[in-house]
């Protein structure tokens, strides 16, 4: 199940959009997994896993809406930007630019709604197959499909301006 | 929108989106949960593979009905005895230092402390810094007393460090120490509706002289209300 970490805690920090919660919820995800871990052994570990994950995040949103006095202070632009690792070679400026693209699609993905952010990073970023991702959310594969092609379409929209300088 | 445009866009999205990777803190900890898990659990790997069906429906039965097992005895006990919980906690102070999983939240401020239980606790653990006494915060976290999810708080005196464990209780219990457990001092006190478990490996004296922090002074000055 081990393997599977990069992909639970990438899931549930673009859900709930905070590093201490998505650290919580994924250890929490991880020991409540575990209990039955003999018996997903194999392949079905990994949407297994990502839907305990999944769920636990959407629960955490619920529970943020209904004590509205808490806002969490977004520190997502703050600490991705030091990321910026030489991907783009050596050049800076081009290792710059490549991070500023990184910023702005960041931004509008965090901007979409839950239901619609979680298909994009689990399609998009992650690579899986549709049809786990609908095991995983647990809706029909059309359904899948149908939000993901409108968060595509939201998210053309709000880089539309960017994506022509390019 | 033609497919090919999607194809595009998909790629652009997966070359430039952030992919946020798990810490080595988080592995760390997770791995010395699985470790834990499957060297208390785990019977021998199965070797078959066609039976794996059947025994992953009875693994299952099995533990959903030990989960109702543990729920049911949780409800004819009510709460456990004071001595099963001082072994609880000494356990768990063990193990908050073992894991390196001392903190959920790791702040001196208590304004930084309290706000993060919120959503995570169906009450607020009172929070106090004593840093001006000699004990400072260290942090919150998560933990599982009886079953239930409670506050713990860290404090920290010269390199000993302190495990308060906080939970609402509408029972007084009796102010006191604990006989000494494994080279650790536990003292109970109870205040403003609360139960608090200190733990540590702090002498008796100090101990108590941090107990002593937390209750209102004795002469008269009745609410030094926490934050």
């Amino acid at each position: 199940m081990l393997p599977h970490l990069d992909a639970a805690y990438n899931l549930a920090r673009w859900l709930v959009r905070d590093a201490h919660v998505a650290q919580d919820i994924v250890q929490e995800s991880f020991l409540r997994a575990l209990r039955f871990f003999d018996s997903f052994r194999g392949d079905e570990a990994r949407p297994w896993l990502l839907g305990i994950v999944r769920n636990s995040c959407m629960s955490w949103l619920l529970e943020q809406q209904r004590w509205p006095g808490k806002v969490e202070l977004d520190a997502e632009m703050i600490d991705t930007l030091p990321q910026a690792e030489g991907s783009a070679g050596s050049d800076p400026l081009l290792a710059l630019e490549s991070r500023r693209i990184g910023v702005r699609i960041d931004a509008a993905i965090r901007a979409l709604a839950p239901q619609f952010r979680e298909v994009v990073v689990m399609r998009e970023i992650e690579g899986l197959a549709y049809a786990e991702i609908a095991d995983i959310v647990g809706i029909p594969i059309g359904t899948v499909m149908s939000r993901l092609s409108r968060a595509r379409a939201e998210l053309k929209q709000s880089l539309a301006d960017f994506r022509r300088q390019q | 929108m033609s497919n090919d445009d999607d194809k595009d866009f998909s790629a652009f999205v997966r070359q430039h989106a952030s992919r946020h990777t798990a810490s080595a803190e988080l592995r760390s900890t997770i791995r010395a949960d699985i470790a834990l898990r499957s060297a208390a659990f785990l019977p021998a790997p199965n070797v078959t593979r066609e039976p794996k069906r059947f025994w992953s429906w009875l693994t299952a039965a099995f533990a959903s009905g030990a989960v109702v097992a543990m729920a049911l005895m949780l409800v004819i006990n009510q709460w456990p005895s004071d001595e099963s919980i001082r072994r609880e906690l000494v356990a768990s102070h063990v193990r908050s230092m073992m894991v390196s999983h001392l903190t959920d939240v790791a702040s001196s401020d208590q304004h930084t402390v309290k706000p993060w239980f919120q959503g995570k606790l169906n009450y607020a653990p009172p929070i106090q810094d004593f840093v001006a006494d000699g004990f400072a915060l260290v942090g919150g976290r998560l933990d599982y007393v009886a079953g239930q999810p409670v506050s713990a708080l860290v404090y920290k005196r010269q390199q000993h460090l302190i495990n308060v464990f906080v939970w609402p209780s509408t029972a007084v219990p009796a102010r006191g120490r604990f006989v000494a457990d494994q080279g650790f001092n536990v003292r109970r006190w109870y205040h403003l509706g609360m139960q608090f478990w200190a733990v540590s490996d702090l002498n008796e004296q100090e101990l108590e002289a941090f107990e002593r922090l937390w209750l209102p002074a004795a002469s008269g000055a009745a609410s030094r209300a926490p934050s």
